[in-house]
Parts: structure tokens; C-alpha cells; sequence
């Protein structure tokens, strides 16, 4: 099979079981009364933290094979987050005169995510035993 | 029973949506050689404001549950990617691009969101 094969089959079963799990915790996540996308920002920062994580200690430690890695990464953790709903979740907030809680959303979503990106490269790091103390914000 | 054909909705337009968002990407990054994520860019916003016309149809019942699960939730939700845009801005902040790594983060939130709000907009 050629590698190409290889990463078209990954990415199809990553994107599937990514989209899947981010339905199914959207579905068994209790919606709160004030509006607020509870599951679509614990999916995005898990998502981060883990992506963050994923792409440093495979390329460091965890050896996998180049398709196995762009289907968890790509394929399975990219369907998984997503900014799309973020987008416009956060608009029919404000639309809606919650302009407070989208506010909150925003920037929670995004210093948590890329907050977490770096915290999750810093600990494959780590694991890795290669720390460069790059975390240089 | 509804429940059930959710699932492989959602499923079969995260797969779609998944290989649009890796072979756009690559074509992209091809296309424009630079440091710049022009892919993650060009796929995040018009992703917003697709899923922004889609959701303004299914508000008003313009669109049927299963189109939203195919195409909003699974095709727009999988196409677009939060994880990459972390990762993408903390790549470049590491390799000193601190300037690119504020402008793409500052623009595709801005622009991600009035994208969302024309597409809302449009099919309101």
C-alpha cells in the first residue's frame, strides 16, 4: 500500500472517531442556563493541551509511524477541536446581549488553548528529557 | 433511532471535512511558501462562515436536523480546527515570530468571527 494510501485511510478513520467523540460529549454535556459553550471549550483546550503534547513527544520519544501520527493529530485531534462553532457560538452571544459571557468565551478559549499548546510541548519535553526552556513568554 | 443515524452523520461529514481541511492545507502551504499558516487561515474562516449560514438556516428550520449533523457538526465542526491554530501560534512564538504569531492569532478571531456573523447574516 503506498503511503499516501496509507495517510488518506488515517485521516478517514481519525476525522471520523474526532468528529464522533466531539458530538457525543456535546450531547452528554448538560447545557447551562446562562448559554455559556461549556463542552465546545473543553473540547478545544483538551484538543490543545493534547495536540501540543502529541506533536513534541512523537517526534522526540514516542516513535510512530508517519500515518499513525497524522491520523491522531491531524485527522483524529483536528476533527476533534474545532473554531468554526467557536466563531459562531461566540456571535450569537453577543447578538444575543451576552456580550460578557462571549467576551469571557473568547479569551478563555484562546490564551487557554494556545496557553495549553505550549504546556503540552513543554511536558513532552520533559518526558523526552530535551526541556530547552523555550516557554519564553 | 435519531440518535443513531446522528452518529454516522456527524461521522461521515467529519471524514469529509477532515480530508477538505488536509489536502486544502497542503495545496495551500504549496501554493504560498512562507512561515505563515495561510491554510489553517484561509480553512478556519471560511469554515466560520459556512457554519454561520448554517446556523441561521437550522435556527429558522430551513435546514433539517440531518443536514445540520452532516454538514455543521460534522463537515464544518471537522474541517475547522482549534488544536492546530494553538499549536500553529505557539510554533511561531517559539521561532521568534512574535509579530506573525499576534497577527495570524488577531486576525483569525477577528475575521473568524465577523465571518461568522455575514454568513449568520446572510441566510437570516
Amino acid at each position: 500500500m503506498s503511503s499516501s494510501t496509507k495517510s488518506l485511510i488515517s485521516l478517514i478513520i481519525g476525522g471520523f472517531i474526532g468528529a464522533v467523540l466531539r458530538f457525543e460529549i456535546g450531547e452528554w454535556m448538560p447545557a447551562t442556563t446562562d448559554g455559556f459553550p461549556w463542552s465546545t471549550l473543553i473540547i478545544n483546550l483538551t484538543g490543545c493541551l493534547f495536540l501540543g503534547w502529541f506533536l513534541t513527544i512523537t517526534l522526540h520519544k514516542l516513535k510512530l509511524k508517519p500515518e499513525i501520527r497524522l491520523g491522531l493529530g491531524t485527522g483524529m485531534t483536528g476533527s476533534f477541536t474545532t473554531f468554526s462553532a467557536f466563531s459562531v457560538q461566540s456571535v450569537h452571544l453577543m447578538t444575543n446581549s451576552h456580550s460578557a459571557i462571549a467576551g469571557m468565551y473568547i479569551i478563555t478559549s484562546v490564551v487557554g488553548g494556545i496557553g495549553l499548546c505550549m504546556l503540552g510541548v513543554a511536558l513532552a519535553r520533559v518526558q523526552a528529557g530535551k526541556p530547552r526552556g523555550d516557554l519564553i513568554l | 433511532m435519531i440518535h443513531f443515524s446522528a452518529f454516522w452523520l456527524v461521522g461521515l461529514g467529519g471524514i469529509i471535512g477532515t480530508l477538505c481541511r488536509f489536502y486544502l492545507g497542503k495545496w495551500v502551504a504549496v501554493k504560498v511558501r512562507t512561515s505563515f499558516p495561510w491554510g489553517t487561515w484561509v480553512i478556519n474562516l471560511t469554515g466560520s462562515m459556512i457554519l454561520g449560514m448554517l446556523f441561521a438556516l437550522h435556527s429558522r428550520e430551513a435546514l433539517t436536523d440531518e443536514a445540520w449533523w452532516i454538514l455543521g457538526v460534522g463537515f464544518c465542526g471537522a474541517y475547522t480546527t482549534f488544536s492546530t491554530f494553538g499549536y500553529e501560534v505557539q510554533q511561531l512564538i517559539e521561532k521568534k515570530h512574535v509579530i506573525a504569531a499576534a497577527i495570524y492569532m488577531l486576525s483569525s478571531i477577528i475575521l473568524g468571527l465577523l465571518a461568522a456573523w455575514c454568513g449568520m447574516e446572510i441566510c437570516t
